[in-house]
């Protein structure tokens, strides 16, 4: 049982702020990932959740009580680092005794503990070894039991799977995903890899330069962003971002004139627009479809052919490389003319100061 | 003739190659061997050849084979067994106390405080100060009983001053030694202090650990192999400490301060003995072998984990 409450949580290095207020709550044995670009403050924020950094200013709350000044080993946290941090001189079992050990457990005690984390993770054969005879993926495993046997309440991951080869990483991703299921503990997972944020989450949280840009779930983040920063960081290859201007604004939503001057209607709330201002259209790469009669014209300047996928690199007016995703093998030459068309509800419209506008309908699958 | 011009023909190469280079090889190495050899070799089979003659400085006329005559009067000699414990005191004193403090100094100087960089390089200076003058300012700038800053605290507490080398020869001769091989411990555990990931340190806080668990546990661990390159270098140098002691006490009061070294002195250019000095000296490569032999296996055995 453990609920995090953080109330206007600001960190700063002498006068920079890195960590510029954050209101957040996270449920019990909720799965929230922190994602965002490098240097955002995510991993600031995770050190601050674990104690390993003072907290400027601002509540942080463990089940309601307050522990900004308690120390990381009493929170009631484990955490799991990115370098893993095992100690390179005691064995496998040690590393993940030593909480309890210093916890003064009784031996007997902390061997059938260590032995249960040992199984979860399949670690067993691997007891008496050192670190460095480890693979990468036992040492994974060997740094999540070493969380695991003190029980905690929180599980804090900082990338941990970024040392890893892409094979084991997705099978790791699906371990922890397990693991979660099977301990029912709230975890909060840093990750800059938006496929792992996707599949582990309850509940994203997108960071930039210190602020929270949008929380939801991940299907929320990718169907209704809420501005231009989440529409291009949630979803791979990346939105293509349009230029458009304002035709109208009607029941059915907002119509703009895309740069080659045909018109389309996006059903988003377009109170207060006036027509003639501008916009940015967002369209998914996986949005478009090949169209004989569709609005949006261009040459075909690059072909990816990925087996499943293909992606097409577009020179239209107003983006000289818009992206395009189809299913299957496209036979779409280079140079070629294509048209296409797109199903308005995938569309969204951002104003000139990135926010978007709201939809007039909910996606389907997003409550 | 133009294959040869060109380079020689494939198969010749592969076949000849082998063959010749080895030999050419050693011929080219030979040289710095053998000078290397020599400079070995030379003194040590002087040193046994002198060890079993009779060979006094001040009497020429005395000579001829002295068989194990030189080693019997050594090993019945009281300063002999007096000069091997003050050898090992010393050395074992020495190390505890360099490697212990020097542990803790290189814990305290790798936390951040104001003007660490002046305090680090003022802890490290006292090794570049040479043996002789080092024992020089302890014998007379800090230790003499009058003239010493030891001695003058002790006048201003109105307490009578302490005549260090008349009455704790080997304890004082201890402490310069001591004060010069600090810095070289300090140096090279500060380093390895540094080399200690701090996500380990912090997955200890994370554990529970606090400042000591931490230092037992985590940073007493990583500092292990540097630990065993510290003991086996002083080892070396600490076998042969002499300036300190020439500088100092002369080897006295008495033999108090003597080690095997400047018992070689005093028997070789004190005494004129060289016939005992030379079997004095068999027994210190003994010494310094047995002692090379034990330190040197832990130490490599340690090393490879």
């Amino acid at each position: 049982m453990a609920t995090l409450t953080l109330r206007n949580i600001k960190k700063a290095y002498g006068a920079a702020e890195v960590i510029k207020g954050i209101d957040l709550d996270i449920e019990d044995r909720e799965f929230v990932v922190f994602v965002g670009p490098s240097g955002c403050g995510k991993s600031t924020l995770l050190r601050m959740i674990a104690g390993l950094e003072p907290i400027t200013s601002g509540d942080l709350s463990i089940d309601g009580k307050r522990v900004n000044e308690v120390g990381p080993a009493d929170r009631g946290l484990a955490m799991v680092f990115q370098s893993y941090a095992l100690y390179p001189h005691m064995t496998v079992a040690q590393n993940m005794g030593f909480a309890l050990r210093l916890a003064k457990v009784p031996k007997a005690e902390r061997d059938a503990k260590v032995a249960e984390a040992a199984r979860i993770l399949q670690l067993g054969p691997y007891l008496e070894r050192r670190p460095k005879d480890l693979s990468g993926g036992q040492r994974q495993r060997v740094a999540i039991g070493r969380a695991i046997v003190r029980a905690p309440k929180v599980f804090l991951f900082d990338e941990p799977l970024s040392n890893l080869d892409a094979a084991l990483r997705g099978q790791t991703r699906i371990e922890i995903a397990k693991l979660h299921e099977e301990l029912a503990v709230t975890m909060i997972y840093v990750t800059h890899d938006q496929i792992e944020a996707m599949t582990l989450a309850d509940k994203i949280v997108v960071l930039q330069a210190g602020r929270i840009e949008q929380v939801g779930s991940p299907l929320e983040l990718y169907h209704h962003p809420a501005n231009i920063f989440v529409a291009g960081f949630i979803g791979s290859p990346r939105m293509n971002m349009l230029p458009v201007a304002v035709d109208g604004v009607s029941a059915a939503g907002v119509s703009v004139r895309l740069p080659s001057g045909v018109a389309l209607t996006i059903p988003c709330s377009g109170a207060g627009l006036s027509a003639g201002s501008a916009l940015t259209l967002g369209i998914r790469p996986e949005a478009l479809r090949p169209d004989e009669n569709g609005p949006i014209a261009g040459t075909v300047k690059l072909v990816e052919r990925l087996g499943g996928l293909t992606l097409l690199h577009v020179e239209t007016e107003g983006i000289e490389d818009m992206i395009v995703q189809l299913e299957g093998l496209s036979l779409v030459d280079l140079h070629q003319q294509v048209r296409f068309s797109a199903d308005g509800a995938a569309l969204h419209l951002f104003d000139q100061a990135g926010q978007a506008l709201p939809a007039l309908a909910r996606h389907s699958l997003v409550a | 003739m133009s294959a040869s011009l060109t380079g020689p023909a494939p198969g010749h190469d592969a076949k000849a190659a082998p063959a010749a280079r080895p030999v050419a090889r050693s011929l080219l190495v030979m040289p710095s061997v053998l000078v290397l050899l020599a400079w070995m070799i030379v003194p040590l089979a002087m040193t046994l050849w002198f060890s079993v003659r009779q060979y006094n400085l001040l009497d020429p006329s005395i000579h001829g084979f002295a068989g194990i005559d030189n080693y019997t009067y050594l090993v019945t000699d009281p300063d002999f067994w007096a000069s091997l414990e003050n050898t090992l005191i010393l050395l074992v004193a020495v190390l505890v106390i360099t490697v212990c403090l020097g542990t803790l100094l290189a814990v305290l100087f790798n936390q951040p405080f104001p003007g660490r960089n002046v305090a680090r390089v003022l802890a490290i200076s006292p090794f570049f100060v040479m043996p002789t003058v080092a024992a020089l300012i302890w014998k007379n700038l800090l230790m003499h009983p009058i003239y010493g800053v030891l001695g003058v605290v002790a006048h201003a507490f109105g307490v009578p001053p302490v005549d260090w080398f008349a009455h704790y020869p080997l304890f004082s001769v201890i402490a310069i030694v001591s004060w010069e091989w600090l810095p070289f411990a300090l140096l090279i555990l500060l380093t390895a202090v540094q080399s200690l990931d701090t996500d380990q340190l912090e997955a200890a806080r994370m554990d529970g650990a606090g400042s000591i668990a931490q230092f037992f546990f985590i940073t007493l661990p990583h500092l292990s192999r540097a630990i065993s390159v510290v003991i086996m270098i002083e080892t070396i140098f600490l076998l042969s400490v002499f300036a300190e002691i020439f500088v100092t006490t002369a080897g006295g009061p008495g033999n108090a301060t003597t080690n095997l070294a400047f018992l070689i002195y005093s028997r070789a250019l004190l005494q004129f003995d060289v016939g005992g000095a030379s079997a004095g000296g068999m027994v210190a490569i003994l010494l310094a072998n047995i002692v090379a032999f034990f330190l040197v296996r832990t130490v490599a055995r340690r090393l490879e984990t």
